[in-house]
């Protein structure tokens, strides 16, 4: 789970970059860019539940 | 192509050098907290680790790193790999030469802006020796620290500082003046801190610290009085970067340095009273080493934005950093299980918060944006790959320590001798 996480995070990068490219307008442009960082906030969160699951199985 | 920087009168560029000359005391400072954070019997494993670190640094930047970082114009290859990606060029590499050629024929702005990334690779990569404290292997960590100096490192300082396409996006699409970062907020403070992420979630957290049942063990620092020390030369080391980075990459004239370095002084000071006031209320008297963590989230906090912000502003950026830090260190170690002695994530979260106070308080419009797009490129694209590269770390050469070494001490099982030979360390119940 915790590389699913990591394997979003770069999806909402490129988001973040298709947006620059695709987007002259600013409104668009800026929604697109939150969009990715949104996307990059929740491969965070996925990764972050899965670090949380492993340490539950692995407390000393 | 890397831009051509406006002329820096010699006063100027005099200036900025003495202030580079100053720097390494951050250096000193972070390494002071780090040690006093971890646990005397790694005292000295910790230190040398931080000076190692420099040393492997400084070695790995000159032979490869700043050509990938690209960043003396003038020099065959610095103008750096550009691809045209919807009728834009987007300068994603540099393509200096190797073992620092052309060094001696590159203008002396550009060799000053080499040394502050030669000072700023080191600092990158002290933060996640700190989170990996009393488990990470000295050896490990220098390879940690060569593949940021090599390869992360250099490749953000070349979109951020050195014309590529971070802070093209002012020219190439009209936001602002581009990703702005003068004091190493991104590329230094928050690369670090999820560097320092990195670690902790690859070596795992130290023995005891959670155990099978109960609350997460505390393993408080063993000298306050390093980590308070080290925040005081901290700040003469980050009012030095602040106002060279100022000089250096905003070309700032003389007049708007006293702001920038008072501009430092509030942050780190606002951040210190709410993380004073909060952990007062919360825990009835007020935390040390939670203060320490504040002063330097407000100075981290402070290099993104301390050159570009009014003293008001500053002010109130400081205080949410302190107090944010307070609540999230606890809701690290209690809530997400992370293990982290120094404090590194929360501190340098810090530059999170700088980099959007400095979008939000910017005159220009579309700064915003591009301070929203280098955030997304640390999280999406840095992270990530630092993780990546150090999971191919550690399957070659393990970051942490055996069982053995982590229950006598990593000076012990490293060094052969602790830090303190003269004082009897006193058995640890966690390991019973």
């Amino acid at each position: 789970m915790k590389y699913a996480g990591l394997l979003v995070m770069p999806a909402g990068f490129f988001l973040s970059i298709a947006a620059l490219a695709l987007f002259p307008a600013p409104a668009p442009r800026v929604a697109f860019v939150l969009c990715g960082l949104g996307v990059e906030a929740l491969g965070l969160v996925v990764a972050v539940r899965g670090h949380m699951e492993a340490r539950g199985e692995g407390r000393s | 192509m890397t831009p051509i920087a406006p002329a820096m009168t010699d006063t100027a560029f005099a200036l900025a050098l003495a202030l580079l000359l100053m720097a390494p005391l951050a250096i000193a400072g972070v390494a002071l907290i780090n040690t006093g954070l971890g646990r005397s019997r790694s005292a000295a494993q910790a230190l040398l680790g931080n000076l190692a670190i420099v040393a492997v640094t400084a070695i790995v930047f000159a032979l490869v790193g700043a050509s990938v970082a690209g960043n003396l114009p003038g020099t065959p290859g610095s103008e750096g790999h550009i691809l045209h990606l919807g009728a834009k060029p987007w300068n994603w590499l540099g393509a200096g030469p190797f073992l620092l050629g052309g060094l001696g024929v590159a203008p002396a702005q550009a060799q000053l802006a080499l040394l502050f990334e030669f000072l700023a690779v080191a600092m990158a990569a002290l933060i996640p020796w700190g989170s990996g404290a009393d488990r990470f292997r000295l050896t490990a960590g220098c390879a940690a620290a060569a593949i940021l100096a090599a390869i992360v490192f250099p490749l953000f300082a070349h979109w951020v500082w050195a014309g590529g396409w971070l802070s093209q996006l002012g020219v190439n699409f009209s936001l602002g003046a581009g990703f702005l970062d003068p004091g190493g907020a991104a590329a230094v403070h928050v690369l670090g801190g999820f560097s320092a992420l990195a670690v902790i979630w690859i070596a795992g957290p130290r023995k005891g610290k959670f155990p099978k049942e109960g609350f997460a063990t505390a393993l408080p620092g063993h000298n306050a009085v390093y980590i308070l020390f080290g925040c005081m030369i901290s700040l003469v080391g980050w009012l030095a970067w602040n106002l060279a980075g100022a000089l250096v990459w905003l070309h700032a004239p003389l007049a708007a340095l006293p702001v920038t370095a008072i501009n430092t002084v509030l942050s780190a000071s606002a951040a210190l009273v709410a993380t004073f006031a909060v952990t007062r209320v919360r825990f009835g008297k007020p935390d040390a080493s939670l203060c320490a963590n504040a002063w330097l989230a407000g100075l981290v906090a402070s290099s993104a934005c301390a050159a570009l912000v009014t003293p008001g502003q500053s002010l109130a950026v400081g205080f949410i950093a302190g107090i944010a830090t307070p609540l999230l260190v606890e809701l690290l170690e209690l809530a997400v299980s992370i293990d982290d002695p120094s404090g590194a994530i929360t501190v340098h979260a810090g530059g999170l918060l700088g980099l959007l106070a400095a979008g939000i308080f910017a005159p220009q419009q579309g700064q915003l944006v591009a301070q929203l797009v280098g955030i997304a490129t640390l999280l999406g694209f840095v992270f990530p790959l630092v993780y990546l590269l150090f999971w191919l770390v550690n399957r070659v050469h393990p970051f942490r320590a055996d069982a053995d070494g982590e229950r006598i001490g990593m000076d012990l099982h490293e060094l052969g001798g602790g830090a303190y030979p003269e004082f009897v360390i006193h058995r640890d119940e966690s390991y019973r």
